[in-house]
Order: structure tokens, then C-alpha cells, then sequence
């Protein structure tokens, strides 16, 4: 069993160009961008030069990015111009699609997940992903959901499974809230309750990475507010990466942001600009990123 | 929040990262599910090869005494040791076509009222019944055939329709009794008619609402729409219908047994009694004379495997080319 | 447009316009016609249904359940060989196809996306549709005549062979119908293939699988033509499940096709019992999950 080894180096984020005096704070910025300084900077998950297809459609051309340990990374970009794709390639998701195929690498903690002898479930196993529409298994309990995972790796015993339980449905602020109907069926929550329960069973399994693929596009504003606080908590212990087609959002929660678009070329998705999200919101070096983000167009 | 077993933060992603390999043996489990389902999957295409290949060797014997005349020849005399299956094969057409044709009149009329017309307080509670219809077994039916209908056709409905459709068509001209084609191709119409309607019903609601649309904005009546448009998209769909329901007719057992009278002949008046393929089978197999009567017996199940076999090929691609491969219906 | 031209046109859409007026008269001649033909379908199962309680439930006591069919000719006598058998033998058939046809089901579902998948869902179809009388057969070739003795072991391979295909569809349809985001959920917690498909889809469908086996089960339950040269028939109580063994069907027909007139009403009562009990098993299975078994878009 070989180690992987641990790089340590700073991301490929290119010094922000000269501040124009005239351009104004388009977003208010987070202050989350303070929390990468003081933790170690370590890259979790390179992204390097990933093309999709869907069959013989190009679908996302040409993408490289780094993202931190312990930061929270967001994807933005108008609808269909392939920001989940992305997502989906860095936890092997995206092959589940019949006829659907991945180019490039992504590097694990520097290990390639499209290596060879690279097994995709234990990918998966360490890059968790939450969904779009919460998707809790219809056929189990509130507890049984967050436990799923820890089942399917056949982790621990019965008082650790239970001790794990509480522990991620308290990570994602949702214990207090179904402590006394763990054995109800998750079906019964609300769509904001659904989401955290699916939170709660992606860290279940202590990925070092959580994937969300706009997790709160199918949520109400409180819902949705209590997953954005929900992320600035999880960032502590793991690397998030969010597709979000929420300016607001991504502007909120993320310290470094990049803006995925359809280009007419070859009409696949390439990314613009990555950048700290302060810089990005504040001083985007595209004019294609500047007209995004001031809506102009998307 | 540091909870106990749980370190917080960059030790704990340490720890993560040096418990998971990505790499890793193939995955035993996906394997050995994929050919367990695979060997599922070879079964039942085994089966198929299996009752072809089955049949014919032991039909063998029977096709090398008789040759391709065993489909024409219209003697069939066991001690003899002659066997022609003419007689059996008209009798099958003759049940099976004529209950086709009531039942696709009815049942496709009856598809049309369940998704064109009728409200669902009314389509349901028919589905039902048809439904049920098809969940009452054959030999139930025959029962019902011989004691109820057969006997109400010997006394009344038999006279009736020969004492003025007889009059002048010979076809009709006979002597009503309890069992014979006619009563064999009411109880068969009566058992078809889910088959037809149900998969007509499917097809129909397949039918794109568009097609309706476009003809209703032109100002035509909900029957100039079902005529011009609903039923010619449909058309091949439905004729695959009709065409299942004849495959479950010619392959239908005891029903018909019961009722059709079982004598070896060419029928000529819609009151005689019969055979058909099936019925034979039934009725002499567990009596056979001889090796050859059995390997005979055992070559008419071969020509009616093969007959419902084409028939079904011919239906199912009907069916899916309008319904795309969905699943039509349930029950058969 | 002068006024008259106006008041013609207007015309056209009021009962004042003959041609007008046919179409829809037309129309509402077809409607009732439709309206007949529905109709229509509930007199044969009024009719068979009356006939069955009037004739066959005077002869429904306990003897009927209790003793074994009498010598022919003899009054009296019952039919507990009969309802033995087929429980054992639906039993055992339903216990024999489940697995082949939820194993094909699942291969369908996961495996099925291509040519070979294709084919092999034809072959199903096909399958379906093939006369039960040329099973039995089939199975008396393979299994009766090689061992030379008619058994209710045969007769379960039959009934089994007729499961198969109607179960395996039913399965792959209401894999079909889980979620597609439930198999997500599944592999982005690292779930291999065939964890997925056992600890999520399958269950998920189980319902809709679970109402399949029931329909099916009702269906075999009142096949007499697969069991004739298999398991032929036994006027005794037998266990042996390498004996010939009685089903209700078979011995319906047999009483049926009988001179006797308690015969005949014991097939009447028989009849009786085994519709309420395929009809209650369907409408049963129906109520589970409604609708769902028919699969539409």
C-alpha cells in the first residue's frame, strides 16, 4: 500500500491585475478567505486539463484549477455550460453515464483518480458528493441514511455506527431537529431537513472532500441559509467544492471562485477565471467574467 | 466540537487520506453479481432454445414418417399409424380468426372509450373488470363454457341463428349443440379481449397529445379526431394487439378443449364439433396408441410453438415500434 | 362582409347547418357505440361470476376441503389432494422462477443498455406469449419422460417456466422506475455496482416486484395445461413431490369432463374457490401500489 504523497505548495492563483480605481464592489464579499492563510496550504484536489464528452458531444473542454485543503470552492457559470460536469469528473461521477468519458487528470492529494488500478468507489469513498435535489433512500430510516455509507464499507460496529450517526447529523445542525425520530423515515422531513440529512450522510463517512452540485437550488431561503452557515462550519474539516448558480452565494461562502462558460467555439464549457473570490467579484480580469457577474448576460 | 474518535482539521484529513487507497484490487463483488444476473439471463434464453430443441427431437420420428404432408393431410388415425394435422390447423384458424375479429372490434372500442372518452371515475372501475376478466383461469372458462353458454346455445341462441341466418347460409345451417366451433369462439373471443384491449389501451395513450390537437384545432368532433388522427398513428400498434391476442387464441388450451367438441374433421357448419392444436394435445396425449401417436402429438406442439412463436415476433414488433420498447402491460 | 354573409357564417357553427349537424351526430353515434362496447365487457364476468357463486357455492362445505376426491361414481368426496398439490406445486414453482426472473429482471435493468440486452427482452416477451400446453411438454420431454415418472416436481418447473417472463419484465420495469438520483446517492458514497443495486434499487422497487410475483403467482395458480403431463393429476393426497400430484385446475377438468353430477358441481365449487382466490390475490396485489404495474410515459 503506497502513501500518497502530501504536496505542499501554493495554488495557481495568478496575482490578481492592477486594481482599476473607477470599478466598484459588485458583491460583498466573505471573510472566509482568512481561514486558508492560517490552516496549512496544501492542495487536496488538482484539476488538471479535463475534458467530458457525453458520447461524441464535448461537453467540457480543457478545465485545470487547485483547490486548498480546508477551503471552499465555488463554480459558477451561466445554466448548461458544463459547471456540475466538472464537479462530477473530480469524483468519477461522471462515468455512470452511458457513452460518457473523462480526459485529462485529477489529482487526489496527488494521486490520479483516472490512474490505473484506481478503483471509483474508493474515489468516492473520499470525495463525497451532495446533490442538487436532496435524495435521501426512500427505503430507510433518518439513522439508516446516515449510516448507509459506513454500511456499504462495512465500518464499525453498532455503537460506533450509532456514535457516527450523532455525530454528522450534529455537523449538519440537523441532531437537534430528528434526535427523536431517528427511526422515522427521511421521506417525512422537510426539503431543507432532506438536505442537511443528505449532508449528514456524505460526512458520515469522513470524506476529505465534499462535492455539492447546487445544493440549494430546490431549497427556501432559511433552508438555504442554514446549509450556506452549514458550510463555512464543514470547511474545517474538509474541502468543498460548490457549483452554484447563485452569485450571492458563491460570493458568500467561497474563498476562491471560477467562472465556467460556453464557448461558441466548440460550444463546451471552459473555464474563464479562477481566482480568489474576493478577486473575482471585485476585480474580474475577463470582460466575459465582468459581464456574468454584473448581469449582463446568464 | 471535537467529538471522541473524531480528530478535527488537518490531522484528521491526514488520517482519511492514509486509510483509503485509491487503488485496489477489481472489485470481486461487481463480478460475481454480473455473472450471477448474466447466468439468470442465460436461463431464460436457454428455455427458449431448450423448447424448440426439445420438441423437435422428439417430434423426429413423426416428421421423418410424415414429411411436410403432416401439415396438409387431413387423416389422422392413430392405430393406423397415419397422421396428418390439416384438420387441427384449420380448426385452430378458423376459432382463432374468427375470435379475433370480435374481440379487436370490441376491445379496441373499448381501449378508444377508456382514453379518448371516458372520465376516470368511469375508465377505472372498466379496467378493473377487465382486467379481472383475464385473471380467470382457462379451465374456468370451459366449465362456464360447456354448462352455461354451451347449453344456452343448444337451447336458444343456436336455433335462432339457424332458423334465419341458416335459412340462407349454409355456414350457418347445423345442428346446435352444447359443444362445437361456434361455442369455442365466443369462450375464446371472451378470454382475447384483455389481451387486445390492454395493449391497444397502451398503445392509444401513447399517442402523442399533439396529433389530437392539431386535428381538433382544424374544428373536427372528437370522432373525426379519433378517425383521422389518434387511429392511423396507432394503426400498427393495434394491429400488434390484435395480432397477441390471436397468438393467446391459437395457443389456447382448455378452454377449448372443453368446449369444442374434439372430433377429427373438417368442420362445415359453425355448430360442428373440432379440434384444434391445442386440443389434441390435451385430449390424446396422456392416451397415446404408440411411439409414433406420441412423436405426432409431440410434432403439432412444434408446429404450434413455431405458429405462435412467428405470430408473437410479428405482434411485439408491431407494439414497440409505436410504444418504443416500453412495457406494454402486465398481464398477458 | 355584408351582414347576410355574416349570419351564413355563423351558421356553420349552430345545429342550424345540415352537414354540421351529421358530424355530430355522427360523433355521438360512435360515442355511444364506444360506451356499448365497455359495457359490453361487464357481462361476460357478471355472467361467469353469478354462475359460479349459483352453482358451485351449495357445494362448498367441509368435506370438500377435508376428504380426497371419491371413486368414480360414488357420491361424496372432496377435493384436499387438489388444493395440497397446487399449494405445493405454486409454492414450489414461484420458489424455483423468482430468482431466475428477478436475476433476468435485474440483468435487463443494469445490463440490458445494448444489443445483447435487446434481444434477450424479446426473447422475454416471446417467451410470454408462448402457449403453456407446449411448456408442459417441453418440461415432460425434459424431465417426465428421462426420470419415467410423472412428478409434481415437473409440474413446478412448468408453472415456473410460465413465471418467468412475466415476473422478470415486471422486475426490470420497476428498476426502471426508481430514481435515477437514489443510484447516485448510492455511488457518491462510494457504493459499488452490486451494493447499489441490493441495498438501493432493488429495495426501492420491491413494492412494485413484490405486486409482479403476486399477479403471477395468481396467474399459475390456474394453469391446468402446464401441469397435465408433468405432474398429471393424483385422485390421492401425495407429498411426494417425486409423485404425481393433483392441482385444482387439473382436477376441475377432470370432474369436468366426467359423467357425474357431484363431480360436476365439485368443479363448480373448485372453480368457485380458486377464482375468489386469484381475484382477491390480484386486487390484493393491486392495492399495494395501484397503478404503478402499468407502466406508462
Amino acid at each position: 500500500m503506497e502513501r500518497p504523497e502530501l504536496i505542499v505548495q501554493e495554488p495557481i492563483v495568478q496575482a490578481p491585475a492592477a486594481p482599476e480605481p473607477q470599478r466598484r464592489d459588485f458583491f460583498q464579499v466573505g471573510t472566509a478567505s482568512g481561514r486558508v492563510e492560517r490552516a496549512e496550504r496544501r492542495v487536496s484536489v488538482a484539476v488538471e486539463d479535463v475534458s467530458a464528452w457525453y458520447g461524441s458531444k464535448l461537453a467540457v473542454a480543457g478545465v485545470s484549477f487547485e483547490v486548498l485543503a480546508h477551503s471552499v470552492t465555488a463554480l459558477i457559470g451561466p445554466s448548461g455550460c458544463g459547471k456540475s460536469t466538472v464537479l462530477r469528473c473530480i469524483n468519477r461521477m461522471h462515468e455512470i453515464n452511458v457513452g460518457a468519458r473523462v480526459e485529462g487528470t485529477v489529482r487526489l492529494e496527488g494521486a490520479d483518480v483516472y490512474g490505473p488500478n484506481v478503483d471509483a468507489t474508493r474515489v468516492r469513498q473520499r470525495v463525497g458528493m451532495v446533490f442538487q435535489k436532496p435524495n435521501p433512500f426512500p427505503t430507510m430510516s433518518i439513522a439508516e441514511n446516515v449510516a448507509a455509507g459506513l454500511r456499504f464499507m462495512k465500518i464499525g460496529t453498532k455503537s460506533e455506527e450509532r456514535d457516527r450517526v450523532e455525530e454528522a447529523l450534529r455537523a449538519a445542525a440537523l441532531w437537534d431537529e430528528v434526535k427523536d425520530d431517528l427511526n422515522k423515515s427521511g421521506m417525512a422531513l422537510s426539503g431543507g431537513q432532506q438536505q442537511r440529512l443528505c449532508i449528514a450522510r456524505t460526512i458520515a463517512v469522513e470524506p476529505e472532500v465534499v462535492l455539492m452540485d447546487e445544493p440549494c437550488s430546490a431549497l427556501d431561503p432559511v433552508a438555504t441559509l442554514k446549509i450556506e452557515d452549514l458550510m463555512a462550519e464543514l470547511a474545517q474539516r474538509y474541502t468543498i467544492v460548490i457549483v452554484t448558480h447563485n452569485l450571492q452565494q458563491a460570493a458568500r461562502v467561497a474563498d476562491y471562485t471560477g467562472f465556467i462558460l460556453l464557448e461558441q467555439s466548440d460550444s463546451a464549457g471552459h473555464l474563464i477565471e479562477y481566482s480568489p473570490t474576493s478577486d473575482l467579484f471585485t476585480h474580474p480580469r475577463d470582460k466575459r467574467t465582468e459581464d456574468f457577474i454584473t448581469g449582463r448576460f446568464g | 466540537m471535537a467529538r471522541k474518535g473524531t480528530p478535527v482539521g488537518v490531522e484528521a484529513q491526514r488520517a482519511r487520506i492514509e486509510r483509503t487507497p485509491l487503488t485496489g484490487g477489481a472489485n470481486l463483488g461487481n463480478l460475481v453479481f454480473a455473472g450471477l444476473m448474466s447466468v439468470a439471463a442465460a436461463v431464460v434464453g436457454l428455455l427458449i432454445f431448450g423448447l424448440f430443441w426439445e420438441l423437435t427431437s422428439r417430434s423426429l420420428p413423426s416428421i421423418q414418417a410424415s414429411g411436410f404432408g403432416f401439415l396438409w393431410g387431413t387423416t389422422w388415425d392413430p392405430p393406423k399409424g397415419i397422421f396428418g394435422a390439416g384438420t387441427f390447423i384449420v380448426g385452430t384458424l378458423i376459432t382463432a380468426v374468427a375470435a379475433l375479429v370480435a374481440a379487436s372490434v370490441v376491445g379496441v372500442l373499448v381501449a378508444l372509450f377508456l382514453v379518448e372518452v371516458a372520465p376516470p371515475a368511469i375508465a377505472r372501475p372498466i379496467s378493473y373488470v377487465v382486467e379481472l376478466l383475464a385473471a380467470i383461469p382457462s379451465v374456468v372458462y370451459g366449465l362456464w363454457g360447456v354448462y352455461v353458454l354451451g347449453v344456452f346455445i343448444r337451447d336458444h341462441l343456436g336455433p335462432w341463428i339457424d332458423g334465419s341466418l341458416g335459412a340462407f347460409i349454409p355456414f350457418f345451417d347445423g345442428e346446435p349443440r352444447i359443444t362445437g366451433i361456434f361455442s369455442a369462439c365466443i369462450v375464446l373471443s371472451i378470454m382475447i379481449l384483455p389481451t387486445v384491449m390492454a395493449v391497444s389501451r397502451d398503445v392509444i395513450a401513447a399517442v402523442p397529445g399533439s396529433q389530437r390537437e392539431g386535428v381538433l384545432a382544424l374544428g373536427a368532433t372528437r370522432w373525426e379526431m379519433i378517425r383521422t388522427s389518434v387511429l392511423p398513428y396507432a394503426r400498427s400498434g393495434v394491429m400488434g394487439a390484435a395480432i397477441l391476442g390471436l397468438a393467446r387464441a391459437v395457443g389456447e388450451t382448455l378452454a377449448v378443449t372443453l368446449v369444442i367438441g374434439n372430433r377429427v374433421g373438417i368442420p362445415h357448419t359453425i355448430f360442428d364439433p373440432a379440434y384444434t392444436m391445442a386440443s389434441v394435445i390435451a385430449n390424446q396425449f396422456t392416451e397415446v396408441e404408440n411411439e409414433m401417436h406420441r412423436s405426432a402429438l409431440l410434432e403439432v406442439a412444434l408446429v404450434l410453438l413455431v405458429m405462435t412463436f412467428l405470430i408473437n415476433v410479428v405482434a411485439r414488433l408491431l407494439v414497440w415500434r409505436v410504444t418504443n420498447g416500453q412495457r406494454v402491460t402486465v398481464q398477458e | 362582409m355584408t351582414p347576410d354573409n355574416a349570419a351564413a357564417s355563423v351558421d356553420r357553427f349552430t345545429a342550424a347547418d345540415p352537414l354540421y349537424r351529421r358530424r355530430k351526430a355522427i360523433d355521438r353515434a360512435m360515442t355511444a357505440v364506444m360506451f356499448a362496447a365497455a359495457g359490453a365487457t361487464v357481462v361476460p364476468l357478471a355472467l361467469i361470476l353469478f354462475y359460479l357463486f349459483r352453482n358451485g357455492l351449495g357445494a362448498i362445505n367441509l368435506d370438500l376441503f377435508l376428504l380426497d376426491p371419491s371413486a368414480p361414481g360414488r357420491g361424496g368426496g372432496g377435493v384436499r389432494s387438489a388444493l395440497v398439490g397446487s399449494a405445493i406445486m405454486v409454492g414450489l414453482g414461484t420458489a424455483i422462477g423468482t430468482p431466475v426472473a428477478i436475476g433476468c429482471g435485474v440483468f435487463l435493468a443494469e445490463f440490458g443498455r445494448n444489443r445483447a440486452g435487446t434481444v434477450l427482452r424479446f426473447l422475454v416477451d416471446v417467451l410470454a406469449g408462448i402457449p403453456s400446453i407446449t411448456v408442459g411438454l417441453f418440461v415432460y420431454g425434459l424431465i417426465v419422460l428421462p426420470a419415467r415418472q410423472f412428478t409434481a416436481f415437473a409440474g413446478a418447473v412448468a408453472l415456473a417456466i410460465i413465471l418467468i417472463p412475466i415476473l422478470a419484465r415486471i422486475t426490470e420495469e420497476m428498476m426502471l422506475l426508481v430514481p435515477r438520483s437514489l443510484r447516485e446517492a448510492a455511488y457518491a458514497l462510494g457504493a459499488p455496482h452490486w451494493m447499489t443495486v441490493l441495498r438501493i434499487v432493488l429495495p426501492t422497487a420491491m413494492p412494485g416486484i413484490m405486486t409482479g410475483l403476486m399477479l403471477a403467482l395468481a396467474r399459475i395458480a390456474g394453469e391446468a395445461a402446464p401441469l397435465m403431463f408433468t405432474a398429471l393429476g393424483n385422485q390421492f393426497l401425495s407429498t411426494d413431490l417425486f409423485h404425481a400430484m393433483d392441482a385444482l385446475p387439473l382436477r376441475i377438468f377432470y370432474f369436468a369432463t366426467g359423467p357425474y353430477e357431484n363431480w360436476h358441481q365439485q368443479a363448480w365449487a373448485m372453480s368457485l374457490v380458486l377464482v375468489l382466490f386469484i381475484l382477491g390475490v390480484s386486487l390484493l396485489a393491486r392495492t399495494i401500489v395501484g397503478s404503478k404495474v402499468t407502466v406508462r410515459q
